[in-house]
Order: C-alpha cells, then sequence, then structure tokens
C-alpha cells in the first residue's frame, strides 16, 4: 500500500514503453493479490462494523428482530445508566493504573535485567512467562488469591493483621465525588483486578524496554559520561528519551488490551457488587445474550471502538506520516 | 514476462481453487443438515453433579429404548444456565437451533421463543400421550401461549427454601422460622453468637434477585406477586415497599464477601457451620446431599421462606421441538420419554428435583422430595423470577442490575422506581 514514489515517475520517457506497460501490470497484479483479503476484511471487518452501527441506531431490544429506527435513543439511555456511567469511570481508572503501573514495573525490572547480571535468561523467562497465560487463567488464580476470606489474606490474618483488605470485594469508592448518576473516584475493588493485569502483562512491558535498551549504542551512554553526566543523568537524560517510541508503543498495546477488556474480569470479578469492577465488555455481554436488548449491546460496542480510535488514530496517522517521510 | 505470465496463471488457479473450496463447503454443511442418520441434539445447562448425572440416567434411558437414535450431549456449563441461554439465543438468531433446549417454563419460553415463532406447538404429542391430565394444570398454563402448548416440563423445583444448619439452630435453641418476625430474632440472636446468620452469594446477580424474590412473595402472598408481573400491582406500592425495607433489613445479616460468592458457596457456608441459614433453591439440597454428603433432617434443615408456606415458588425445567430443528422426528421420541412417569422417575432422584408429573412413583424420592411433592399439590404456585418465568428475559436482567446496585446503596425508592419503568418498557 506504499503510495508510489516520484522517482518512478522521473523513469517514465518515451522509449521505456515497455517497462512502463509492466509497472502497470505490477500495479494490477498487486491490487489483484489482495482482492480476497480486501473482500474479506471489507465484510468481516467494516461490514460487520457498518451492521453493528446500524443495529445501535434500531430498537431492537429483545428477541425478535425489530428494526425501527430510534436514532442515537440507545446511546441517550446508555450516557444515563449508571451502570454504564460506572463501565466508564472503571475503564478510566483502571487503563491509567494499568499502563502506568506496567510501564513503572516493567521499566524497573529492564534496568535490572540490563545490568548483565548472572542468570538473567532465567529471571527474563520467569517475568515474561505470565504472558504466556491466557486471562482467564490468571483471572481464576487471582480470584483464588484475593478471595478475602481465602487467599492471600489467611497470611495477612497469620502476620497479625485484623481487619485485611476485603480485595474485590469492596464498595468504597476513593474519593467518591458526586457526578452524574455515580461517584467518580477509584474504586478499591479495581485495585485487585489491576494487580492481576499487572502481573500477566509486565513482563511484556519488561521486554519491551529490554529491547529498546539493549538497542541504545554504548558510545551513546559513554560520550555522554565524558561530557561528565552522571549515572542517573545519564538515565533521565540520554536513555529516558531514546526509549520514548518504546513506551509510545506499550501503551498504545497495553490501551487497547485495557479498553477492551472483558476476559479478565469475567473470570475473576464479575461484574461485582455496585459494579465497582464493571467494564464495557462485560456490560455489552450481559445486555446482549442475557437480556437479549441488542441494540444496546450494539451502541456499547461502538463506544468501545470509539474509545480505542482515540487510542489508535493519531498513532497510526502519526506512523504513516513517518512512513511517508521516509 | 514468461515468469509473470506462468504466476498469474498460479494466481487464477488458486482463485479457482478457493471458489471450489467455498462452494464445497457449503455443500458438504448442507449434506450433513439433510443426514439419514437419526439424532437428536440435546441442549442443556445441567454439569453439575446431580443434574448431569439425571441427564445420563435419561440418555441412557431414550438409548435402551431408541436403539437406533444416536444422542449428542451438548450441555452448556454455568449456573442458572447463564451462560447456556447467551450460546443458544446466538444458535437460535442464526437459524441453527438444538433439536430439543432446556428452558424454564413461564416467560422465558413464552415471551421469548414462543412470541419469536421460532417453537412447534406440541398439542398433538400431549393428546397422544394422554398428557392432559397427568401434569397440573397451572402447570400446563405455564408452557402455553394462546392455547398451544409448547413444552414439556420434566422436573420441578421449589426456589422458595430455607435451609439452615441443624447443629447450630440445636445450640442456640432455635426453631425454623416461619414469620419474618420469628427470622429477625433468629438473626439477631445468632449474630451476637459471631455466627452469619443469613448466607448470600451474588457473584452471579440472580442470587441476590433469587433472595428478593421470596420476600416479595413472603410479604405480598401469591395472589399480589403474581400481579407484579402483569403491572397489576405496582412496584411502588407502599405494600412492595414495605417488602423491599423488608429485604434490605435481611441484607444486613449476609456474610460480608457475599458478592466474592456463587450460590454453592453460599451453601457451603451452611453446611460448614459458618453461617446458619441460606435461602436458595432446592437444587442446594441435590448440593448437600450429592456434593457434599450431607444427611437431610440431620446436618442440615428446611423449611419455607418466611411468609411463604402455602406458596411454592415453581421453577420448572422444560423441553420443547424448535422449528427448524433437524431431527424432528427422533426430538418427538425424546420428549415422549422426558414426559414419561418412567422418564421423570429415573431423572429427578438424581437430580434431587421433584416430577412434574402428578402420578409419578413418591416412594422413589428421599425424606424432602416426599415432602415437596406434597406441598408441589397443596400450594399455589408463583412463577420466579430470578429464573425467568415471572417475566422476559430483558427485565429480568435489568432487574438483576437494581437490585446489585440496591444490595449496596440501600436505596427502596430507587429501586421500586427503577424496577417499576423497566417493567413498563419490558411489557409494552
Amino acid at each position: 500500500m506504499e503510495p508510489l514514489r516520484p522517482a518512478h515517475k522521473t523513469d517514465d520517457r518515451p522509449g521505456t514503453s515497455v517497462q512502463t506497460r509492466t509497472r502497470i501490470d505490477d500495479r494490477w497484479m498487486g491490487f489483484f493479490l489482495l482482492i480476497p483479503s480486501l473482500l474479506a476484511i471489507a465484510v468481516f471487518v467494516y461490514g460487520f462494523i457498518g451492521w453493528t452501527g446500524y443495529v445501535s441506531f434500531s430498537d431492537w431490544n429483545s428477541l425478535i428482530p425489530r428494526m425501527n429506527w430510534v436514532g442515537f435513543e440507545n446511546y441517550r439511555s446508555l450516557f444515563q445508566d449508571f451502570r454504564f456511567q460506572s463501565d466508564l469511570r472503571n475503564t478510566l481508572v483502571f487503563t491509567v493504573l494499568f499502563i502506568s503501573v506496567c510501564l513503572v514495573t516493567g521499566l524497573i525490572l529492564a534496568v535490572l535485567l540490563d545490568r548483565k547480571l548472572k542468570g538473567e535468561h532465567l529471571f527474563r523467562n520467569i517475568f515474561i512467562f505470565p504472558m504466556a497465560l491466557s486471562f482467564i487463567v490468571t483471572g481464576v488464580v487471582w480470584q483464588w488469591i484475593f478471595n478475602p476470606s481465602t487467599g492471600v489474606n489467611l497470611f495477612l490474618n497469620k502476620l497479625g493483621l485484623e481487619e485485611p483488605p476485603v480485595w474485590y470485594v469492596d464498595t468504597r469508592i476513593i474519593p467518591g465525588v458526586e457526578w452524574g448518576q455515580i461517584q467518580f473516584g477509584i474504586p478499591l475493588a479495581l485495585v485487585a483486578v489491576v494487580i492481576a493485569a499487572v502481573w500477566q502483562l509486565s513482563g511484556f512491558t519488561m521486554a519491551m524496554y529490554l529491547a529498546g535498551l539493549r538497542g541504545i549504542p554504548d558510545e551513546i551512554r559513554e560520550a555522554a559520561r565524558v561530557d561528565g553526566a552522571g549515572e542517573w543523568q545519564v538515565f533521565r537524560k540520554v536513555i529516558l528519551p531514546l526509549l520514548r517510541p518504546i513506551t509510545l508503543s506499550v501503551i498504545i498495546i497495553l490501551g487497547h488490551i485495557s479498553l477492551k477488556i472483558f476476559d479478565l474480569v469475567m473470570a475473576m470479578t464479575g461484574p461485582g457488587a455496585n459494579f465497582v469492577t464493571d467494564v464495557p465488555g462485560v456490560y455489552m455481554f450481559e445486555t446482549t445474550f442475557r437480556g437479549n436488548h441488542y441494540a444496546q449491546g450494539a451502541a456499547i460496542a461502538i463506544l468501545m471502538l470509539m474509545m480505542v480510535s482515540v487510542l489508535i488514530i493519531p498513532y497510526l496517522v502519526s506512523s504513516m506520516r513517518k512512513e511517508a517521510d521516509r | 514476462m514468461i515468469v509473470r505470465k506462468s504466476s498469474r496463471g498460479m494466481i487464477l488457479l488458486i482463485c479457482l481453487a478457493l471458489v471450489w473450496m467455498t462452494a464445497a463447503c457449503g455443500g458438504q454443511s448442507d449434506g450433513e443438515g439433510a443426514g439419514e442418520r437419526k439424532q437428536v441434539e440435546i441442549f442443556s445447562w445441567w454439569t453439575g453433579a446431580g443434574e448431569e448425572a439425571g441427564l445420563k440416567a435419561l440418555i441412557q434411558l431414550f438409548e435402551e429404548k431408541n436403539p437406533d437414535i444416536q444422542v449428542k450431549n451438548a450441555a452448556v456449563a454455568g449456573g442458572a444456565g447463564t451462560n447456556a441461554k447467551a450460546t443458544l439465543a446466538t444458535r437460535m438468531q442464526g437459524d441453527d437451533p438444538p433439536d430439543t433446549f432446556q428452558v424454564h417454563g413461564g416467560s422465558e419460553l413464552n415471551d421469548s421463543w414462543v412470541a419469536a415463532g421460532k417453537m412447534e406447538p406440541l398439542n398433538e404429542l400431549y393428546k397422544e400421550q394422554g398428557w392432559m391430565d397427568k401434569f397440573p394444570e397451572e402447570l400446563i398454563d405455564m408452557v402455553s401461549k394462546d392455547g398451544k402448548i409448547y413444552s414439556v416440563p420434566v422436573n420441578i423445583h421449589r426456589g422458595n427454601v430455607l435451609w439452615y444448619n441443624a447443629k447450630i439452630f440445636d445450640e442456640n435453641g432455635i426453631e425454623p422460622p416461619t414469620s419474618f418476625d420469628d427470622f429477625f430474632k433468629a438473626a439477631e440472636k445468632l449474630k451476637k453468637k459471631g455466627v452469619v446468620p443469613l448466607a448470600l452469594g451474588d457473584k452471579e446477580p440472580w442470587g441476590a434477585t433469587h433472595l428478593l424474590e421470596t420476600v416479595l412473595l413472603g410479604k405480598l402472598g401469591p395472589e399480589d406477586y403474581g400481579k407484579l408481573w402483569t403491572g397489576k400491582l405496582s412496584f411502588e406500592n407502599p405494600k412492595v415497599k414495605e417488602a423491599l425495607k423488608t429485604y434490605k433489613k435481611m441484607l444486613t445479616y449476609t456474610n460480608k464477601d457475599h458478592a466474592a460468592r456463587n450460590w454453592q458457596d453460599a451453601a457451603q457456608m451452611v453446611a460448614k457451620g459458618e453461617a446458619a441459614m441460606n435461602v436458595m433453591g432446592d437444587w442446594a439440597k441435590g448440593y448437600f446431599t450429592t456434593d457434599l454428603k450431607l444427611k437431610p433432617g440431620k446436618d442440615f434443615g428446611w423449611t419455607a421462606t418466611p411468609g411463604t408456606e402455602s406458596s411454592f415458588m415453581v421453577i420448572t425445567d422444560t423441553f420443547g421441538l424448535p422449528k427448524g430443528a433437524k431431527h424432528p422426528e427422533a426430538t418427538q421420541e425424546w420428549l415422549r420419554v422426558l414426559g414419561s412417569a418412567e422418564g421423570q422417575d429415573v431423572f429427578n432422584p438424581l437430580k434431587g428435583s421433584i416430577p412434574a408429573r402428578v402420578d409419578a412413583d413418591v416412594s422413589k424420592y428421599d425424606e424432602y422430595g416426599k415432602e415437596a411433592i406434597k406441598q408441589f399439590k397443596d400450594s399455589k404456585l408463583a412463577p420466579s423470577l430470578a429464573h425467568g418465568s415471572a417475566a422476559p428475559e430483558g427485565f429480568v436482567t435489568e432487574a438483576d442490575q437494581a437490585v446489585n446496585t440496591f444490595v449496596t446503596q440501600g436505596d427502596v425508592d430507587r429501586l421500586a422506581q427503577t424496577l417499576k419503568e423497566t417493567l413498563e418498557q419490558a411489557n409494552r
């Protein structure tokens, strides 16, 4: 899909018509080769997105497909809905906490491993390993660990903690500012989910950063040191800025995972009391397939798509520009 | 150029191959659909210990009677069938119905599948088998719409049962409570002793709705309770609000980690002696006796939930014949076995439920079953909300949501208002 370079044009002088024809043939050939996948993507991705969008404007909210146009009614009711407002709050809090904690732990682990210590292989594998598990497994395991009456609390009790945290059963929201129908703040129950998610994906962040650190030539560090920079300054002023592209990639990858998260929450906590751990994905599943509110479910799906787009589109635009500049 | 030409030829070939493959695939699946092999695909959510054993026994009986029909057991795990229902909805919408599927009698059948025109009436089968007077009339009404019968009930569960730990009750000198006053007195006493009075498990939100419906039934009585679902009695009626307040008070006696427990985890608290009471349908008995090996009457006891002694919150599993089922004849055979006294007596003792037929062999059932069979005959039947018999599925999910919020917030007016508004929407 790379645009034709202007250089080609200058080659097109009279007398090279055979070459020109083969180029055009090439282009058609390329297009022809792409047709099957283009068709599949057009139907199975964009076609279905379009269909979902269409359903979200209808009143198909029972088993019987009724396709009366109701405009933004489904969206309106969603934004007034206690559960959906909670979902938006939870998604925001979860995404911010999850990404920032992952970045910090990942970076620290990567920097430590980059010290070329003995047994680095072993540690690297240990840290990356959770990524190989599915979110369902992570969810089930951490559900047991954070179970308020059997899990890690048994340890805490032994350690003499009288009232250990109740983890994902906690319904408190800190600081809990009244906002719309909900209280805005950090639902404490989400912390348990964030820990589970971080456990799974900080190893991946570490691997990304480690690759980035290995890509920075020693000469640059040397040069900085020669210029009189201390270790901390080298890290702050030289290494971190050079790692920025990695950070961006990690944010994009983790961000789209966390905005769409479903399996981890479903396996670990479900919607939770007072929807403190509910996310749009879980709501969409329940309202569509249990309550048969197809139009409402479609509206949630479209909103989720838009949330992810906000993250992805600037990234795509900037990377496309870079490609064009090349 | 030569290379190009041959590669073009290759591409053409590949495309042709793709077209041919898609065509072939389509043809193949069509061919399978019209397959001559006799088969019946049974869709249910019976995967738990007792219920799975019951289903297997039933399938065995069916295979003995119909050795030429192959049974495909398509069970989807998940309490109260929430996952199974989602799978079923997808298959029905995609015109790929199973040959027969488990569905609760009442609204779950009538307001969804029957209203969508997806079910075949079974009046002929009922007449042929002489079932009209073998099933209670109220029950046949639950699986009928406009005079047409759409499914065959295989079992009956009672939803309004209060289970208690017999040892805890003995030690504290507590009699099984029959009224809300007694209940709260007992609960207060237990709380002071440091025992959790009432175990609740609402990780799956229907757990809380289940408790609520028994309170509504106990406070309103079966007549008014039934009126709630048609809108004849508003949720904002003072009587209903009174019931909601009682419910709120009951919630203060529950375990703190209820949101981390499903119904088995809650029932287990009673079994282990961590909690004194638990309100759950009588599938909990199957869990107590089959999974936890407890003795009915000795380790655990039961009574109707407060105020519901003469009512029977009925949850009935039924099987019907969807339109477009691939093997309708084999399915009819299955339904014949399911509706026979023999079939029901094979299934129900294992599942821990009671037969839907009135002429089943009482001696095959345990102490609890015998009592329940008698009560089923004598009591007023009430449809369950949490299990989809009282109101359309759409309302049930929204009610679950409203109740979930209520459990934490305890805003009676808001719950009443939400329930009233969503019911109006659902019935529109």
